[in-house]
């Protein structure tokens, strides 16, 4: 495993995660993981529930250390990551005080941008976010599906190279869910970032995603790293596309391997 | 996610029949909420009317409910003089109440060695009886205004503290962690999710405190002093002015009652966020 990472993947990646391994309270979270996110690429986390993809995320984030390993940002090792990518959180974390446009431009004023300019630059881009006339609107006015655009706004406002989502559509039910992935989509070309996401959704990482990533229970180590081979621009109607269908069942039967080990373990 | 499909079931109903009964709502709410009550205040003064006249008690015993309010009318100069000064004594009290106890609670909340320090004394100093310490602080003050004001903030600061250092610890984690992710620095993690989230809570206990206020500046008067309405209290009662007595009693509760009211309109004023979180369900 360790082959296939070379210093030249480690310096040309936006993420490069090296051989980390994390412990809480002598429970192992995480070990000898390494995870590559190119510039541009969109990467899907998956894994059972527990397995340490959320606290890789807060790993990157810079909000964890590792115990052991190394993370590399934008080519360069980085031991302060705080501030340097945009996470978004599992549930919107959305300031029930603040309206929407309030809401959206915390990264900017967070990091000095004068309010009024920031509100302006976040204004023009709510019908992009499909936030038209709800800027001032308080979260608790919005639906489910909006409150999870209005925290996507939040994070690509930051304007960091990497955005880490933590199951963005996770608490949605399925028809949102389906409308916020073929949203997405079609914000992809626009957006131009690397993208980490973590799901439990299979179809909507290979929906989404030009690499699969698949962890194993606790502790999480990477099990499988899978290119989806769908062509871009995607669509959702490709989840009926042979090689999808295919791909997917495949990578069911891998994560059920996964489900059932915790299962017995436990 | 119940509740939001609820609403706009709710929200279609009302597309379709605009005179539903929840527009009615509001006037059932104003009756309930203060006529009902006034109603009731307004039998009892009766009952205790009709019971006082009945029975033939002397006034300076049970004064009637009409003579109380001519007292309040005839000496209204008098009443309103001593009230004045209570009222100072509890506007500054529990100004200086919530500005100590604001900054003690920041103080405390951002730092564990400040909150080792600071906090225990503080539970200590509700355990001393605060009429116990009004004679000392008669003995350093003098029979001005200044160890009333004192005794206020004594009685007022501790339910602003408590409140608010447990409205700051109760921020939610997952925006204090999207903060952090941010980079954002110790005082901007305080001043853009801490102090607003710590806001209703510290309502909550200024609006206790502001009820607490008149207790703290009677509690004051009545140790020593020449003016305020715990002062005119001890004075008709040694008198056997009892609808005297009465009438600065009933004043006192009015000033207690308006002014929790008047922290419960200042929080609607300053959060109109948790009204629309309520309306939204």
């Amino acid at each position: 495993m360790a082959a296939a990472f070379s210093p030249a993947t480690t310096q040309s990646a936006q993420v490069a995660v090296r051989g980390v391994s994390m412990t809480f309270d002598e429970v192992e979270a995480v070990r000898d993981v390494n995870l590559d996110v190119g510039r541009g690429e969109l990467v899907a986390l998956v894994g059972p529930s527990g397995c340490g993809k959320s606290t890789l995320l807060a790993a990157i984030a810079g909000l964890l250390q590792p115990d052991a390993g190394e993370i590399w940002l934008d080519g360069v090792l980085a031991p302060n990551r705080l501030g340097r990518v945009a996470l978004m959180p599992q549930r919107d974390a959305l300031l029930p005080w603040r309206s929407v446009l309030d809401n959206v431009v915390l990264g900017l004023e967070v990091a000095g941008v004068d309010k009024r300019e920031a509100r302006e630059r976040a204004r023009t881009l709510l019908p992009r976010f499909g936030l038209a006339g709800f800027g001032d609107h308080y979260p608790s006015a919005l639906s489910g599906g909006m409150r999870q655009r209005a925290a996507f706004q939040r994070t690509v406002l930051a304007e960091r190279d990497v955005l880490l989502l933590d199951e963005p559509f996770g608490a949605l039910d399925a028809l949102t869910r389906r409308s916020m992935q073929e949203w997405l989509l079609d914000l992809w070309d626009e957006l131009g970032r690397s993208i980490l996401l973590v799901t439990h959704d299979v179809e909507e990482a290979l929906l989404l995603a030009d690499r699969v990533v698949v962890m194993t229970a606790r502790p999480g180590r990477i099990k499988l790293v899978e290119p989806v081979h769908l062509p871009r621009p995607r669509t959702p109607a490709m989840v009926s596309d042979p090689a999808f269908v295919a791909q997917k069942a495949a990578l069911l039967v891998t994560l059920h391997d996964e489900v059932s080990l915790v299962g017995s373990a436990s | 996610m119940t509740g939001l499909t609820r609403r706009r079931v709710l929200q279609e109903s009302e597309r379709e029949c605009p005179q539903t009964p929840s527009r009615r709502r509001p006037e059932r709410a104003v009756v309930l909420g203060l006529l009902v009550p006034l109603l009731a205040l307004l039998l009892g003064l009766l009952a205790w009317e009709v019971l006082v006249r009945l029975r033939d008690t002397p006034s300076w015993f049970i004064p009637k409910p009409t003579e109380v309010a001519r007292e309040l009318v005839e000496s209204r100069a008098l009443i309103w003089g001593h009230t004045w000064t209570t009222l100072q004594e509890m506007l500054l009290g529990l100004l200086l109440a919530f500005v100590l106890g604001v900054l003690l609670a920041v103080a405390i909340a951002s730092s564990r060695l400040v909150e080792r320090a600071i906090y225990p004394a503080l539970v200590a100093s509700q355990a001393v009886p605060i009429i116990a310490l009004a004679p000392i602080l008669l003995i350093w003050f003098g029979y001005g205004m200044t160890p009333k004001v004192i005794v206020v903030v004594l009685t007022c600061f501790f339910p602003i503290v408590v409140s608010m250092v447990d409205g700051l610890r109760a921020s939610d984690a997952d925006a204090l962690a999207l903060l952090r992710s941010m980079g954002a620095s110790r005082w901007q993690i305080m001043r853009i999710v801490r102090v607003p989230a710590a806001l209703p809570a510290l309502f909550s206990g200024t609006r206790i405190a502001a009820a607490w206020s008149v207790i703290g500046a009677l509690v004051g008067e009545w140790v020593g002093a020449s003016s305020g309405l715990g002062y005119l209290m001890t004075r008709s009662a040694s008198q056997f002015q009892t609808p005297r007595l009465y009438a600065a009693v009933f004043v006192a509760a009015a000033l207690g009652i308006t002014l929790f009211a008047l922290v419960a309109l200042a929080e609607r004023v300053a959060l109109p966020w948790r009204r629309a979180e309520r309306r939204g369900g």
